[in-house]
């Protein structure tokens, strides 16, 4: 065993942040932060003219001549500014998929226009009536000669105001078990009969709710096979938990540590002195730590070729349930300063306030934590499955 | 980074696993609840070389790392086995560095002579609730200044054990008594350092011991969960407990890996070591004791009764980090460690 970590991209490293220097604008963080999109089209444009979108695909489909471990200190490099590309890791994401499973054809045509920074995907799974069910998706797929027509309609389809397309779950039949009655569609966005609507999070990012009535479009655009939508997700899952990287930077016991030297109190005293603080902050640390080590071992389970679903659960559940508390916790250590809203101030208690809203969605999104329990409770304890509906056809007649 | 222990590392892990499952089951552990030690086991041990491995080759060791230690250390919580062995391995490795404690070692390696560490600085040549005070011949205990090492002589036990909540054979150590034979191992800030450092080798090694116990409330805790039956159904398919059981896997994963890392900082990372041996230790009693506390819930009535061996597991939860002394100051103590230190070295660098 051995805990030293690596930077697996340490080579790249000085070229990246160079590369971020030169091409990052100033006014992005902030413009980000105060429309809530976390996606700037002017950075993907110049991932893509400098070839960093398409490193790593395969040649014939469209990839380029940039080591992929060039594309991927890059983009920690942006993250590590704290700027999202949100855009690009769902594009991503889903191409990786198609690379998996898409046609021939599909594999060029949409992976060289992702490379080029044409294609945006957002990700069009959940729905107003179902979240961590998601297979109970009721958005109607239905084959017309060579087209498909759908309607129906997504919830938090993030992004879709700058993407080109949405990955869409469909259900295509309605007289089997919910999971298998799936597929998966490429559908572009500029459709007609498609809807594009805000929704605003308390995190501040825009969102959307997406809309579609009698959508057209033509089987090529169908990703796997028809009813095997199910397969595909979880393809894309996969690549998911595979983008999981080892947090950079201090953790927020360092900065709380940093902002309690900096402060004191009324009576003079230094808040860092105070031992209820003391105490507050290492318990922030120990959990931080263990946080950083489920990270670490994701990260080498997916290096070494393995699939961590129990690991991936487990860290997913641990992680974002204590970074929420540790917010809430510093909130209450640094008080009344802590409730003004200022995200781009550059202060700690502001730092603070808006990552406490942002945090709420974390154990919502992506598998909420109440979903990792699942997980874990079926796969590594061996615990009774007790979904009440599970396997069993989704109810009908669809209202939506 | 490599995560997965290496074939070695494996080979003890098995080794002490099977070691302890056959040598410490639920039967023994009940059996020696009222001294808290089991002479036959203490034998045992000592015959598989355990007490003194972590010392280099020509000092009467195997030259095993901190980690072969922690694994050690892991299966030893796991089977509550009432013998020192922790304190043993501590006090060895303090006794091996100086000349009067190089003199005891084959007797140490042996299991002829039981040492221990008084895991707080004497006061009045006392060290109060000294771990094994009991049953150890030999004490290795912080004195004002001085590193000291006391040695008695006669029968075991030398005198009764307090009565205490993890059955341990604790008793207070007078090292005052004429029959003491005291001698320095160190002063000054040598003695202090030293001392300092088996502390921290005494928090990584009691993690271990809390995270293999957790590990073993927690499979207690799920078996009884499949077969006790409630409302027509086995208790274990409620959510109320699923998840709850599966908040202490996460936790107790996670623990497994810090204790890991803290020990293998021992070795390879001392400018952390410190910082992780006290993350280890707190995160370890606070995950243990929650872990026990949710498993004997979940036995309902029963978990209350002294039939059931989860109580054991409960009771010992909480009392063994409590030796060290209030788990405040362990917090405060990390908290200087990491907030403090002169060459402040942020845990994520």
């Amino acid at each position: 065993m051995e805990f030293e970590p690596e930077d697996q991209y340490a080579a790249h490293r000085a070229a990246a942040r160079a590369w971020v220097a030169a091409n990052v604008a100033d006014g992005w963080l902030e413009e980000q932060e105060v429309t809530g999109n976390y996606h700037t089209p002017e950075l993907h444009l110049r991932l893509a003219r400098d070839d960093l979108l398409g490193a790593g695909w395969p040649a014939e489909f469209g990839g380029t001549a940039v080591d992929p471990g060039f594309a991927r200190a890059v983009f920690q490099e942006a993250l590590g500014l704290g700027l999202r590309l949100d855009g690009w890791f769902s594009t991503e994401m889903v191409l990786d998929t198609v690379l998996h499973v898409g046609t021939d054809e599909q594999k060029r045509d949409m992976l060289s226009a992702g490379a080029r920074g044409e294609m945006v995907i957002a990700l069009g799974y959940t729905e107003p009536s179902c979240g961590s069910d998601v297979a109970a998706a009721k958005t109607r797929a239905v084959r017309d000669g060579d087209e498909w027509v759908i309607n129906g309609s997504k919830m938090f389809t993030s992004t879709a105001q700058e993407a080109s397309h949405v990955f869409l779950l469909t259900r295509t039949n309605v007289d089997v078990p919910k999971h298998r009655g799936l597929t998966m569609f490429m559908v572009p966005l500029d459709s007609p009969g498609v809807e594009i609507r805000p929704v605003h999070t308390l995190g501040g990012q825009r969102t959307n709710a997406t809309f579609y009535s009698d959508v057209r479009i033509p089987d090529q655009l169908r990703i796997g096979p028809v009813d095997g939508g199910w397969g595909v997700m979880r393809v894309a899952l996969i690549y998911e938990r595979g983008l999981s990287s080892p947090p950079v930077g201090p953790t927020w016991a360092d900065r709380g540590a940093d902002w309690a030297r900096s402060v004191s109190r009324d009576d003079g005293s230094r808040v860092i002195d105070d031992p209820v603080v003391r105490e507050r902050l290492a318990r922030i640390a120990i959990e931080s730590e263990m946080t950083r080590l489920l990270t670490m071992r994701v990260a080498w389970a997916v290096q070494t070729g393995a699939m961590p679903a129990v690991e991936g659960a487990v860290l997913k559940l641990l992680a974002n349930e204590s970074a929420q508390q540790h917010l809430s916790a510093l909130l209450d250590l640094i008080g009344e300063e802590a409730v003004i809203q200022d995200p781009t101030s550059g202060s700690f208690p502001q730092a603070v306030e808006s990552s406490f809203r942002k945090a709420v969605f974390t154990t919502i999104a992506g598998g909420s934590s109440e979903i990792m329990r699942e997980i874990i409770a079926e796969r590594a304890l061996g615990l009774p499955k007790n979904r009440p509906a599970l396997g069993r056809p989704v109810a009908y007649p669809l209202t939506i | 980074m490599d995560l997965a222990l290496t074939d070695e590392q494996r080979s003890v892990q098995e080794l002490f696993a099977d070691f302890f499952s056959k040598e410490s089951p639920p039967e023994r552990v009940r059996a020696a609840e009222a001294l808290g030690f089991d002479q036959s086991l203490w034998d045992a041990v000592a015959g598989v070389g355990a007490i003194t491995m972590g010392l280099p080759e020509d000092l009467a060791g195997a030259g095993a790392s901190t980690l072969d230690l922690v694994l050690v250390a892991e299966q030893f919580g796991r089977r509550i086995a009432a013998v020192p062995l922790i304190e043993a391995m501590v006090a060895a490795q303090v006794l091996a560095r100086t000349e009067p404690g190089q003199v005891l070692l084959d007797e140490l390696a042996a299991g002829t002579l039981i040492p221990t560490i008084a895991l707080r600085p004497l006061v009045a040549g006392v060290a109060r609730l000294a771990p094994a005070g009991a049953v150890a011949d030999v004490l290795v205990a912080l004195d004002g200044d001085e590193l000291v090492m006391v040695r008695r002589d006669g029968q075991r036990p030398h005198q009764q054990p307090q009565r205490n909540l993890a059955s341990a054979p604790i008793a207070d150590w007078d090292l005052s008594a004429p029959s003491s034979q005291r001698a320095v191992l160190a002063s000054g800030q040598q003695a202090r350092g030293s001392y300092s450092d088996a502390l921290s080798m005494w928090r990584v090694l009691t993690a271990a011991a809390l995270a293999g116990l957790r590990r073993e409330a927690l499979d207690i805790a799920v078996s009884y969960v499949k077969v006790r039956e409630a409302f027509g159904v086995p208790i274990g398919h409620f959510q109320a407990i699923q998840h709850r059981l599966a908040d202490l896997f996460g936790y107790g994963d996670a623990l497994q890996l810090l204790v890991y890392e803290a020990g293998w900082a021992r070795d390879a990372d001392p400018a952390r070591a410190q910082a992780l041996a006290e993350m280890s230790f707190l995160a370890a009693s606070e995950i243990a004791f929650l872990t026990c506390r949710e498993a004997l819930q979940f036995h309902g009535g029963y978990g209350f009764t002294l039939e059931y061996d989860i109580q054991m597991y409960f009771r010992r939860a909480k009392a063994w980090p409590l030796a060290i002394g209030p788990l405040r100051d362990s917090y405060q103590h990390l908290a200087g460690s990491l907030f403090d230190a002169p060459n402040r070295q942020s845990l994520q660098e």
